[in-house]
């Protein structure tokens, strides 16, 4: 750390206080609403709505639509950033908005579109029904939403690192004769670490709370097509006031996990790199 | 130069085969599905639907809101990445992991939370009414939700670069006298302004098509506050497919075309950076 | 070049194994119990779990067999909109009869379902009632109030909305009597009350939310058994006016005739629908705020309901397609009413 002159420190706790401020009024009053109202009636209304046998049946469906996204957005966002920022070709322009264009659809157009695609209106619906493969308000359905609004999280946080870093080191390791996945692992993973970590994070987070595309598609079949969103939907609708409340309290508690796992990693990885040194 | 990228990195078949399958997949298909389905309308149809004034008011009311939003978004998410990433204080870690809960909250949950703060008789909404503005249930409310929606956007996306961001070069302007505003301006900007565009085109994007939060805070006044993506739910509750999958097919080349300029004008800026050095 | 061809063919055989692997799994039940999955509207799941207990064991009395039935709740149209796409519904208890034949027309219903069970359908009725803040302090008591200038309403939009359907259809009633049919004056009356509408919900729980919740408005236009549900929670801060016409809205019940042929499921929904009617089933729907279709034990809930309302049925509209078409469909008098008002 350089010196500080005053005239920067006060822009410091300036930008600092505004930071706070802005993130109490928009985050942290929402989420203080949201178990304020969960306690509304108390802890055994909480804890009934909380340990309710549907409740936990979407947990479990939830975690598993949000592992599989986080697999496959992956996947995905290794070898996309990987092919969009190392080369250059035609099209280039056109391939990155095709991957950021699934954020930006509404999620009630994400989930029409699997509908129309998969649904009994398709061309393709026959043969699925041949083979009784369900795909649109089952399981699958709900896992190709997730994976849908998900898609660019991870590729997104990439390239704009990979960008900045430039491909100077990788040609030289290729120059020296260095096999792909070596330049990969020894010299792009290093510079890449926490954007690959913030894009799982963010991918993750943003699957456990996804409900337009998902609510499209799923048919809120209770106890086995109900992720969590899904589930306080229903409760709020049918006049469930506190136990919707209860149970949004829980996807809170699965987010703040997941952040506090991302700092630890976070923490540890900063040390040990510094210990390096 | 540039051909020679291509040769000397090993993986673009691979990486690009990747890409190209998983996304046909999960995006092309689907959103071809969409086109085939507003296809079974003519022209001249198509374009009625579409122009309808109370169609036309919701764009307009979809797109003010989006782009104020992600104005918010930008000059905050600069400011938040800022912090987090060059200065050390109290509580840092809790502010950084308060980002993505706009993520993890499913958008109703946030809507509903949004709105009882918002509405006159709550916490934010009660100051604000003492000065006559009303914040839920107008196009202010509708913004207030937008910028919930889309924080992390920018925030993340600026974040890992300006982490990379070396300070040596930072360091090399204070030592040759350089005034701090003018390093921002002149060193740091150029080099974050790609991904803050990114930033601003997701969220813009992200805005543009949200449903689940807005719907309850907005009021759904025709011509005041009826979102484009509630104009789509409600032609599809009248089992009209056609109109909602053309209306759908607007705002969908809308953030195509704001996704593809937010991208030409990212690489244009990388190749200058590279250009210059 | 070969080898990227290659690659390329090999990702995309991977991608899709992938994705038939995550299909292939979840279509296995035992197979001594009967599944069935009642694919029904938002306020009805109370209704429906205490029901679901019963129908269990009178089935297992008459059969022998064990039945689980799964339940799916949602916007009534939104609902029927997933059955018509291919949800699995062996039956479906929507908030309308409208919903039910957006399922017939995808060729999933058959024709003539609405005779199939006793009072078109209908095992228990409700109606359009005026939840108002306690001690009605801007004395509301009949649809003529909701016009007057400083009242503010809170209703749900009839085009996302199918029950909020029943509401605008309550108020042309009301007014379509107090002018004689005189349409121009109709649509007038209508037209003011909407403009009178500060929140325009998308479901009825969203504004039911803005009018108990966040304080909105004078007057929540709500069905009777919605209206009973947000007393129950707060007893102290509302009371409902009944109006002195209101529209008798018939929720429809219906076997999805398809879906029961190929699961072998028909006797089954037949009976679940069925045993609606029963003495037992009808006092569940009257305990949940439903008006029983049994008039004797409608009686018994006396003083629970107002039986000296007024009630109009559909059929004075000319049905439900009659009624769609010319209120709520594009261009409708419906849209008519705000496009004037601009």
């Amino acid at each position: 750390m350089h010196e500080e002159s005053i005239g920067s420190k006060v822009v410091k706790w300036i930008l600092i206080g505004i930071s706070f401020i802005f993130v109490f009024l928009m985050l942290v009053l929402p989420l203080i609403t949201v178990i304020t109202e969960a306690l509304k009636q108390g802890w055994k209304v909480y804890l009934e709505a909380v340990s309710d046998n549907y409740t936990i049946k979407a947990v479990i469906l939830t975690l598993e639509a949000t592992v599989c996204a986080v697999a496959v957005n992956t996947i995905f966002g290794l070898f996309a950033a990987w092919a969009l920022s190392k080369f250059h070709f035609k099209g280039k322009k056109l391939l990155s908005t095709l991957i950021d264009l699934p954020v930006t659809v509404s999620p009630i157009i994400a989930g029409l579109i699997f509908v129309l695609t998969f649904g009994r209106q398709s061309p393709i619906y026959p043969f699925l029904e041949e083979m009784d493969i369900k795909i649109v308000f089952a399981v699958p359905g709900i896992i190709l939403a997730t994976i849908f609004v998900t898609f660019p999280f991870i590729s997104r946080e990439l390239i704009p690192v990979l960008e900045v870093q430039g491909t100077d080191e990788e040609e030289a390791a290729a120059l020296m004769g260095a096999k792909g996945f070596t330049i990969f692992r020894k010299i792009t993973f290093p510079h890449i670490k926490w954007a690959f970590l913030y894009g799982i994070v963010l991918c993750a987070a943003r699957a456990m709370g996804e409900f337009g595309a998902v609510s499209v598609l799923s048919g809120h079949l209770r106890g086995k097509t109900n992720t969590l969103p899904l589930h306080v939907e229903i409760l709020f609708n049918e006049f469930k006031y506190v136990p919707a409340f209860a149970v949004s309290s829980i996807l809170v508690m699965m987010a703040v996990l997941i952040l506090i796992i991302k700092s630890v990693v976070e923490y540890i990885g900063k040390r040990e790199s510094e210990d390096v040194r | 130069m540039k051909k020679a990228n291509k040769r000397v990195i090993p993986g673009f078949g691979l990486s690009m085969g990747v890409t190209i399958s998983i996304l046909s997949v999960m995006v092309l298909i689907p959103l071809a599905s969409l086109v085939v389905f507003t296809l079974h309308m003519d022209l001249g149809e198509i374009i009625n639907t579409i122009t309808k004034k109370r169609v036309l008011a919701s764009f307009e009311v979809s797109f003010l809101t989006a782009l104020i939003a992600s104005v918010i978004n930008a000059v905050m998410g600069v400011i938040l990445a800022w912090v987090l990433v060059r200065y050390e204080f109290p509580f840092k870690r809790l502010l950084d992991g308060m980002i993505e809960l706009p993520f993890a909250l499913p958008t109703a949950v946030a809507g509903i939370a949004l709105t009882s703060l918002t509405a006159d008789t709550g916490l934010i909404g009660g100051f604000f009414a003492k000065f006559g503005i009303k914040i839920a249930y107008t196009r202010i409310g509708i913004t207030v939700a937008l910028v919930f929606i889309g924080i992390p956007f920018v925030v993340r996306a600026v974040q890992p670069v300006l982490e990379k961001l070396d300070s040596s070069y930072e360091e090399a302007g204070v030592v040759l006298g350089a005034s701090r505003k003018r390093i921002f301006w002149k060193v740091i900007f150029p080099e974050i302004k790609p991904a803050i565009f990114t930033g601003f085109g997701l969220a813009f994007g992200r805005c543009l098509g949200e449903y689940g939060s807005v719907v309850f805070i907005a009021g759904n006044q025709p011509f005041e506050t009826e979102i484009t993506p509630l104009i789509i739910m409600s032609e599809l509750q009248e089992y009209d497919y056609a109109s909602a999958t053309a209306i759908a097919l607007v705002m969908l080349s809308a953030s195509f075309l704001i996704l593809f300029l937010v991208n030409l004008i990212q690489m244009r800026n990388t190749r200058i950076l590279k250009g210059g050095n | 070049m070969k080898k990227r061809i290659l690659r390329l063919s090999l990702a995309a055989t991977v991608l899709l194994a992938s994705i038939v692997g995550f299909t292939g799994c979840g279509s296995n039940k035992a197979d001594d119990t009967v599944t069935l999955t009642n694919v029904s509207y938002d306020p009805t799941r109370e209704l429906y779990e205490s029901y679901n207990k019963i129908f269990a064991e009178h089935w297992k009395e008459k059969t022998g067999q064990d039945i689980e039935i799964t339940q799916s709740h949602g916007g009534s149209g939104k609902q029927a909109l997933e059955v018509a796409n291919g949800l699995e519904a062996d039956v479906v208890t929507l908030a309308l009869e409208y919903d039910v034949n957006a399922i017939r027309d995808a060729g999933l219903i058959e024709d003539g379902w609405v005779s199939e069970f006793e009072n078109d359908s209908a095992p228990y009725t409700s109606t359009i009632v005026f939840l108002v803040r306690k001690g009605n302090p801007k004395n509301i008591q009949d649809w003529d109030d909701l016009v007057k200038e400083d009242i503010g309403v809170i209703t749900p939009n009839p085009k996302t909305s199918g029950g909020a359907r029943w509401n605008y259809l309550a108020a042309w009633a009301y007014a379509d009597q107090l002018y004689n049919g005189d349409e121009a004056q109709v649509k007038d009356f209508i037209k003011k009350l909407y403009q009178n509408v500060l929140v325009l919900d998308s479901g009825a729980r969203g504004a039911t939310t803005t009018f108990v919740e966040n304080g909105q408005g004078d007057v929540l236009l709500a069905w009777e058994n919605e209206a009973y549900l947000s007393i129950k929670d707060y007893p102290d801060d509302y009371e409902i006016i009944t109006p002195s016409v209101s529209i008798l809205a018939q929720p429809s019940v219906a076997i999805v005739d398809k879906v029961v042929d190929d699961r072998g499921t028909r006797e089954a929904a037949t009976e679940y629908l069925q045993y609606l009617y029963s003495d037992e089933a009808q006092r569940i729907a009257g305990d949940n705020y439903y008006r029983p279709s049994n008039e004797a034990i409608l009686k018994e809930y006396a003083d629970v309901f107002n039986l000296d309302i007024n009630l109009i049925t559909i059929q004075e509209f000319g049905g439900w397609d009659e009624a769609q078409t010319k209120h709520f469909a594009d261009g409708g008098v419906f849209d008519e009413i705000y496009e004037k008002s601009e």
